[in-house]
This record gives structure tokens, sequence and C-alpha cells, in this order.
């Protein structure tokens, strides 16, 4: 993986101010890229299961498609989120979680992606995203 | 309240059988693009699903615990800099076991929306009966 993509994916998750509250990182291995939300106690929506709350889950999907577009296009200005779907397939425990991303397409103007998040295994995804991303060009 | 949405500094406007309004207001951590300082999409996600959330707890008599099964967000614009968002979520239809909600967050004027959402819950009634 070129360092610059690598640098450019580093500055867009911490210049952010909202990624570093929600402590999300990335890792590389060639160019597969997999996001890391260590668990922490703040993330809890239900402190009785408990359970992370859904709304985090969501954006935690959002931010790693936003972060494999800016992987796959280091030149361009961050997205724009048009819209997303999130679905929920298991509850997501007090533990660390795991997203990777899959560009469906990417068109001139729109990409569709497609982001999937586990926990203990890659085989039992907690929940899954597909969302439609404004490209724009070079700032 | 809910580790998460202390961290968000989430606060309940109205609650009324089948419907709720919540906000968090604006600060420097829950910045979504540092140019401008509009607030994270995440925030609004956030946001929205724990005010869905709500509209269902307030509609249902019994308290149960509830799941989301799925949440559509439509982003319809960014919010203004520095501005907090509110969100109202209406449950405007319940079966035994689902829920159905559509909501919509705004920053300053309800009558111009940032995002709407729809979603559906799973209701999970504490007693099954028998032979489900």
């Amino acid at each position: 993986m070129e360092d610059n993509a690598i640098q450019s994916l580093d500055a867009f998750l911490q210049r952010v101010p909202y990624n570093r509250f929600l402590g999300m990182r990335v890792e590389l291995a060639g160019d597969e890229m997999t996001a890391v939300l260590p668990f922490s106690q703040h993330l809890i929506g239900n402190p009785m299961l408990p359970a992370l709350h859904g709304g985090v889950i969501g954006a935690f999907l959002e931010l790693t498609a936003l972060a494999q577009l800016s992987l796959a296009e280091p030149t361009r200005r961050v997205p724009k989120t048009i819209d997303i779907t999130i679905e929920y397939l298991r509850s997501g425990r007090a533990q660390d979680t795991y997203a990777r991303a899959i560009l469906r397409k990417v068109g001139r103007r729109v990409a569709n992606v497609q982001v999937e998040a586990w926990q203990d295994s890659r085989s039992q995804p907690i929940a899954g995203l597909t969302g439609h991303f404004l490209l724009r060009n070079e700032a | 309240m809910s580790p998460q949405s202390q961290a968000l500094g989430m606060t309940l406007v109205s609650i009324e059988k089948g419907r709720g309004v919540m906000a968090t207001p604006w600060r420097e951590e829950l910045v979504g693009d540092p140019e401008t300082g509009v607030i994270a999409s995440g925030v609004v996600t956030t946001l929205l699903d724990h005010t869905c959330g709500l509209a269902i707890n307030s509609a249902i008599d019994e308290p149960m615990p509830i799941a989301t099964l799925d949440l559509r967000i439509d982003y319809l614009r960014p919010a203004a800099p520095r501005t907090g968002i509110t969100a109202e979520a209406h449950a405007y239809r319940l079966t035994r076991t689902i829920g159905f909600v559509r909501a919509q967050a705004w920053d300053v004027d309800k009558g111009d929306l940032v995002a709407t959402a729809q979603a559906a819950f799973m209701l999970n009634p504490r007693t099954q009966p028998r032979g489900s």
C-alpha cells in the first residue's frame, strides 16, 4: 500500500473530532482495510445487556465506508453520505468490533458501498450497511 | 439514560404515546467536518435511532426489550455549522412483534429537515404465548 494512501486515511481519521470521540482506527494488510472500534464504556446503549448503541454501530459502519472510499481515491475530498440502510443482525456486545467495506460501484458522481461488522467471528456479523455516497472533486 | 446518550449530551424534549422528541446540542467533540464545524452524521444516526426506540417504548403498554431490525436514513442536507440537532420519531404502527417508526431531524427549523429515517423494531414480550 502506498504511503500517501495510509497518510491520507490517517489524516482523515485524526482530523475529525467525532472519529476521535468514537475511538475508531484502521488496520491495513496490503490493500485490505479493517476498521476497528475498540470497546469503550461510553459506546454502550443498553447497560442492562450490556450492548453497544445501535447508532454507534451505524456510525462506525458509515465511517468505515468513507475510510474505504478515501483509501481508494486519496486525492479526492471526503465524500458526502447520501443515504444509508443499516441492518442489525445480532446485538453488539461490550467488546471490540471490526468492519470491512466493499466498494460495489464507484461511478463518476456516486459510490455504492457495502459494509459488514463483526466481533468474535467474521462469519457471524452483528450488522451490515449499504450506503450511497456523493463523490466530490479534488479540493 | 445510557452511557452513549449521556456522552452525546442527549436531552429529552417531549414524549407522548407513540411519539418522542430528543435533542443533541452542538459541541466541538461531535464535529464531523472540521472545516465547517458541522456536526457528524454519526451523531444524527445515533440520535435518530435513539428517538425511534423512545417512540416505540412510549407506544407499548408494558415495558419490554426491543431491538432495531433496520434503520434507513436519508441525509437531505448538511446541518448548519456549530448547531445541534433535534429529532422527532413517530411509532405509527405496532403489531404484536414488530414496531414501525418514521423519524425526522432538523437543526434550526422543523420545516427545513436535515435527515429523515424509517425503522423497524422487533418487540420481545417477556412472556411468549404458548406454541410460539
